[in-house]
C-alpha cells in the first residue's frame, strides 16, 4: 500500500478529534483565561509525548501477526461503532454531534465555575477542562497514529497525516475564534467509520493466519464494499416508520432506551 | 476505588462502546477464523467481514427497535 491513503485515512480520523479537543479549548480561553487553557494544554501534550516515546518503541517489538489481531479486532470494534451512530444520526434516531452546541454548554459550565487557584496555576477550572479535552481527545489521535502506523510499518506516514490534521484544525480555529460547526462532522465519521471497519476487518482476518484473495490490494474491494453495505443499512433504516431527518434525534414522545449524546 | 472504577468505565467505554454485542460477535468470528485456519486449513478470509456486516445490521435493529416501539 502507498502512504497516500494512510496519510488521507489518519488526516480525517484525527482531524475529527482535534476539532472535538478544539472546541474544549475555545471555550475554556474565551470564557475563562487563556494562560491556564495553555498550561492544561501543554502539561497533556507531555502526557502524550510520553504515552507515545513508550508504547510506540514497545509496539515495534510484538510480532506483526500478534499486532495484526489485536490492533485489527480494535479497529473492526471502534469502527463498527462509528459507523452505528453514523447511521443512526443519519437517519434521524439519534441527535447530531452538535459542536455549536457542545462549545454553548462549556462556556456556560466555565462561566458558572467558581475562580481559584492552584499548584502555580491561576485558574485550575480552565486547566482542568483544558488538559482533560486535550488528552482525552489526543489518546484517541495517538491510538490512530501508533496502530495505522505501526501495522503498516511507515510511522512517519500516519504522524505526517495527524500533524497535518491537528495543524489545519487549530489553524481554522485560531482564524474564526469560534467552533467548527460547519464541518460535515457525520460524514467525516461515516469516512472514518469505512475505513476504521476494513483496516480493522483485513488486519484482523491477516493476524489470524488467512491470507486474502490478492493480498493488500483485497482493501480496494473492501472498503468500497463496507461503504456499499454501510449506505444500504442507512436507506433500509430511512424507509423505517420511526426515521426521521438526519441529526432529528428521537422523537419526545419514543421511550429513552438509545442514550442520546448529542 | 472509586476512581480504579471510573478508569475501568472510562476504557470500556474507549474500548467497547455502546453495543458489546458487537465487541463479542468481533472477537468470537476471529476465534473461528483462526480454528478454521489452524485445525481444518480453511482460508476462512470471508468469515471476519459476514460477521462484523451482521453485527452491524444486528446493533441497528437493536436500538432502532427499541426506539419504533
Amino acid at each position: 500500500m502507498t502512504a497516500l491513503p494512510l496519510i488521507l485515512t489518519v488526516f480525517v480520523a484525527c482531524a475529527v478529534e482535534a476539532t472535538e479537543a478544539l472546541t474544549i479549548v475555545l471555550a475554556s480561553g474565551l470564557t475563562r483565561e487563556w494562560r491556564s487553557t495553555f498550561q492544561g494544554m501543554a502539561v497533556a501534550l507531555v502526557v502524550l509525548a510520553v504515552v507515545v516515546a513508550a508504547v510506540g518503541p514497545a509496539l515495534t517489538l510484538v510480532p506483526l501477526a500478534s499486532l495484526r489481531l489485536v490492533v485489527g479486532a480494535l479497529l473492526a470494534i471502534f469502527g463498527v461503532q462509528w459507523l452505528r451512530k453514523a447511521i443512526l444520526r443519519a437517519t434521524g434516531y439519534k441527535s447530531l454531534h452538535d459542536e455549536a452546541g457542545a462549545y454553548q454548554r462549556e462556556v456556560a459550565a466555565a462561566k458558572a465555575a467558581a475562580v481559584t487557584s492552584r499548584r502555580g496555576v491561576g485558574d485550575w477550572y480552565a486547566f482542568t477542562l483544558s488538559f482533560k479535552g486535550v488528552l482525552l481527545e489526543g489518546l484517541e489521535v495517538v491510538f490512530i497514529v501508533i496502530t495505522f502506523g505501526d501495522n503498516q510499518r511507515d510511522l512517519g506516514a500516519a504522524v505526517i497525516g495527524a500533524a497535518a490534521a491537528v495543524l489545519v484544525v487549530a489553524a481554522v480555529g485560531i482564524a474564526v475564534r469560534a467552533p467548527l460547526a460547519k464541518l460535515p462532522e457525520n460524514a467525516m465519521k461515516f469516512a472514518v467509520g469505512i475505513m476504521l471497519t476494513s483496516f480493522g476487518v483485513f488486519w484482523g482476518a491477516e493476524g489470524t493466519g488467512v491470507s486474502w484473495p490478492g493480498n493488500d490490494l483485497a482493501l480496494l474491494v473492501l472498503v468500497p464494499v463496507v461503504a456499499v453495505v454501510s449506505l444500504g443499512y442507512t436507506m433500509l433504516l430511512r424507509q423505517r416508520p420511526g426515521a426521521g431527518a438526519p441529526g432529528a434525534g428521537p422523537a419526545v414522545a419514543r421511550p429513552s432506551g438509545e442514550v442520546v449524546s448529542p | 476505588m472509586k476512581r480504579l472504577r471510573a478508569i475501568g468505565a472510562f476504557w470500556y467505554d474507549f474500548v467497547v462502546g455502546d453495543d458489546w454485542r458487537v465487541a463479542a460477535v468481533v472477537v468470537v468470528a476471529l476465534a473461528a477464523t483462526a480454528v478454521l485456519f489452524r485445525a481444518a486449513g480453511v482460508n476462512a478470509w470471508w468469515l471476519l467481514p459476514a460477521c462484523v456486516f451482521a453485527a452491524l445490521g444486528w446493533s441497528l435493529r437493536r436500538a432502532t427497535g427499541k426506539l419504533d416501539r
